[in-house]
């Protein structure tokens, strides 16, 4: 169900396909579903069928100032529904190319769990790569839409968070959507290396 | 009753004994032997005629009663012509056939008056030798697919003038002014007012009064019955005309326009097809009896050298107008070639001509030799053609396929239901053409206001199946909802469209399974997505996240569809003990739950 605003300035695009069995992203989404100014969109609520529409799509990207991607990171990426939603809606004439330039000058922002710890995302870790490498398909597709992509927010070894811990994640999440464009992290440069997550358990 | 009748006359039995069997005999032989039917049965008819084995003595008696062949022939035209058609072939009907039946009986009338026939008979000779044998040429055009290539066109197109052209030249007949022409009491403007009159009528009555009939009859649903109203409705109109003095041909034809437009147009013309077909048979069957070979022995030279003009008069004018029309230089003469004989009108010309006294009566039998003779010349020509002529483009042109017009649907819909409806405007949806079978009137008329091409039939028909394009089509689906009769259709077409994929409604479980023994390979269960989508609607309501009710869904399908292998397997082994529906159903469901007891869903904090 679509909660919020839907001409808000704020646009979460929220996917998971487990929502149910995920604490974390139940609590981050409680705390800023109701906010005033976000629009909580959960594709796969939307979007069972992955028969995604488009024109609505685009219509709130165009009100949004700041767009939220909120998924755990599966397989180094995102689940399904998001890059099937980028390959739909980010289309030439819309989001590049010849008068494509519904996004330019709008902020991106991902905000991502993950299962494993934060060392395992070292060059020495368990994953072997830091999530900043991993996470560059969706900066570079911000950049080439002439957004700015900016400083994500990662929650590591979700499952193992203790409830003050993911209570205090929630509300710093709630923070800085209702304090935005104040509260707005860095954008980041080509090759900016943001040395893990804005936030860390 | 038969011994009184059977002394001077033989009986109706033994003379439908010695057609049908010179039908059944001779037909098949010309077609292996790649001569076209009409040839078998013009050989037949001289085998059994007075030339050949004498069993038929009177070949005039049976001529006028076939001559309703060529009234259904008529009529059938009749129904090919919607006005859509008519309009995209108005040019090449107007021109090529103009041009063509006017030149071509003018040298002919040109060539009759240089030898010394009368002014009258010059006329009468023109016009019956320009005409072309429809029978004939569309058979073989058909045969070699050539309908939707230029020639093909045009050919239509030329036949079809004839065929018009024949029309006004009988009704005109009489006024040529023969000796026995006129015998009626009436002026002439009381006839004319009478034919007027009578074609309004039936224009009027037609339009009014058919539809509603036909629905009427149809809702019986007698099969029979629907013909016999076909039937009846070509030989009254026939009738009609004949009775204020018009050609029968002229009637049959309108009664035919006038159902061109009509939904039960395809089946109507799967009722006469075979009446015609057979009746055109003993047509030619009656012009081979006729056919009189004392005269080509009397005569030899002077037949011969009739014919030879003919053809080169008739192939000078095609092949003279074949570049104009478009027709590219290797077809240009298969195009000739196909359209070089006398046609069966020539023989009704002749016959009515000689009646009307418009015609000298020493006249007609041999008119009716050199058409004839050059009918039999046709397949040798087409010989002539792809042996030599042909084979010489070859070498020069690459060698094109004739251009692939697919004039049918890909898709024959039978059953316009509930279902039917649904696949149907998928399809329409994504521009694809489909043709449609139904045979609740009442739906097709609703259907119809919305643009849709539906058809009154019986998809159990194998004649209907092949009139609906089930040659050329790709694809069936079967939706009716007559369990039995689904089967009936799958069979139907397996057995003669094996290469048509078929796509098959089944009502419950136990229909899929008896779908799947008649060989469909995955018959979709009408009611199944319908309720489980019902089902992930109340997973929903009961707070599912729309995925999480879609993926219980998508579970329980593939869970199903694999119980579903499973029992079919055990039911196909026990076929011969077969148990009751009720108690097959209710076995299957028990498997069924048993086996949705194994579909799990998620649960549980295990997700980041």
């Amino acid at each position: 169900m679509p909660t919020g605003q839907q001409d808000a300035p704020i646009l979460v695009l929220f996917a998971h396909p487990a929502f149910r069995a995920s604490r974390v992203n139940r609590a981050l989404s409680d705390a800023i579903r109701n906010l005033p100014g976000v629009h909580f969109h959960d594709l796969l609520e939307a979007y069972p069928d992955f028969y995604i529409d488009v024109a609505a799509e685009q219509r709130r990207l165009r009100m949004a100032r700041l767009v939220v991607f909120q998924h755990p990171v599966y397989w180094y990426s995102a689940p399904a529904i998001i890059k099937h939603w980028m390959d739909q809606v980010l289309v030439n004439g819309f989001a590049y190319g010849t008068g494509g330039d519904a996004l330019a000058g709008k902020d991106l922002l991902q905000v991502v769990t993950t299962g494993a710890p934060g060392d395992a995302y070292r060059t020495d870790g368990h994953h072997d790569y830091p999530l900043v490498e991993l996470l560059r398909p969706v900066e570079q597709t911000a950049r080439f839409c002439r957004m700015h992509y900016l400083r994500p927010v990662v929650i590591y070894a979700g499952r193992g968070l203790s409830d003050p811990a993911l209570e205090e994640q929630a509300f710093s999440y709630r923070a800085l959507l209702a304090g935005y464009p104040q509260t707005r992290p860095a954008p980041l440069s080509v090759g900016d290396d943001w040395g893990g997550g804005h936030e860390r358990a | 009753m038969i011994g009184g009748a059977g002394m001077s006359e033989p009986n109706v039995f033994e003379s439908a004994l010695v057609y049908l069997g010179a039908t059944v005999l001779a037909v098949p032989l010309a077609k292996r032997l790649g001569f076209g039917s009409v040839l078998g049965y013009l050989a037949a008819g001289i085998a059994i005629g007075p030339w050949g084995l004498r069993l038929v003595q009177s070949p005039e008696r049976i001529l006028h009663f076939a001559d309703f062949g060529v009234v259904l022939l008529m009529f059938l035209i009749g129904l090919e012509l919607d006005p859509r058609r008519l309009r995209a072939l108005r040019r090449p009907i107007l021109g090529a056939g103009g041009f063509q039946l006017t030149v071509t009986a003018v040298l002919a009338g040109a060539v009759a008056l240089a030898v010394g026939v009368g002014l009258r008979d010059a006329v009468v000779i023109g016009i019956g030798m320009a005409m072309s044998s429809t029978a004939i040429a569309l058979q073989t055009m058909a045969e070699r697919h050539l309908l939707g290539t230029p020639a093909g066109h045009t050919g239509f197109s030329i036949l079809l003038f004839q065929d018009l052209a024949v029309i006004p030249v009988l009704a005109l007949l009489p006024l040529l002014g023969g000796s026995g022409g006129v015998q009626g009491a009436n002026p002439v403007w009381v006839d004319v007012a009478e034919g007027i009159g009578a074609i309004l009528a039936v224009v009027v009555v037609g339009r009014l009064l058919t539809r509603p009939l036909f629905r009427f009859i149809a809702d019986a649903g007698l099969r029979e019955v629907f013909t016999a109203f076909s039937l009846l409705i070509v030989v009254g109109i026939a009738l009609l005309m004949q009775a204020v003095g018009l050609s029968m041909a002229l009637g049959a034809f309108l009664a035919g326009v006038l159902l061109a437009e009509s939904e039960y147009r395809r089946a109507v013309e799967t009722d006469i097809e075979p009446f015609k077909g057979l009746l055109m048979g003993l047509f030619f069957i009656a012009v081979g009896m006729s056919m009189d070979f004392s005269l080509l022995q009397t005569e030899t030279a002077k037949i011969l050298t009739a014919v030879l003009v003919l053809l080169v008069i008739k192939i000078g004018v095609l092949g003279a107008m074949a570049p104009t029309a478009g027709i590219p230089g290797r077809q240009r003469a298969l195009f000739a070639f196909l359209l070089s004989q006398g046609g069966e009108f020539a023989f009704v010309l002749f016959a009515a001509a000689g009646a009307a006294g418009v015609l000298a009566p020493e006249l007609a039998p041999m008119l009716t030799l050199v058409v004839a003779l050059s009918m039999l010349a046709t397949p040798l020509l087409l010989l002539v053609n792809e042996r030599l002529i042909e084979p010489r483009f070859a070498d020069r042109s690459p060698v094109r396929p004739a251009d692939a017009i697919d004039e049918q649907s890909p898709v024959i819909i039978v059953g316009f239901g509930r279902v039917g409806q649904i696949v149907g405007r998928l399809l329409h949806a994504n521009r694809i053409p489909t043709t449609i079978l139904d045979r609740d009137p009442s739906l097709i008329e609703t259907i119809r206001k919305f643009g849709f091409k539906v058809f009154y039939g019986d998809g159990a028909r194998l004649d209907l199946l092949r009139a609906a394009g089930a040659e050329s089509a790709r694809l069936i689906v079967v939706a009716v909802d007559d369990h039995s009769q689904t089967a009936e259709i799958v069979d139907l077409v397996h057995q003669h469209f094996p290469n048509l994929t078929v796509l098959a409604r089944a009502w419950d479980l136990v229909h899929a399974f008896d779908l799947r023994d008649h060989g469909v390979e995955r018959p979709e269960r009408e009611s199944f997505e319908g309720a489980l989508r019902m089902g992930e609607t109340a997973l929903r309501t009961l707070g599912f996240g729309a995925y999480q009710a879609k993926q219980a869904a998508h579970r329980f399908r593939a869970c199903d569809e694999q119980t579903n292998d499973r029992i079919y397997a055990v039911h196909r082994q026990d076929l011969s003990k077969r148990i009751s529906i009720a108690q097959e159903a209710r076995r299957d469901l028990e498997a069924l739950i048993q086996s949705d007891e194994k579909v799990l869903l998620e649960s549980g904090d295990r997700e980041w």
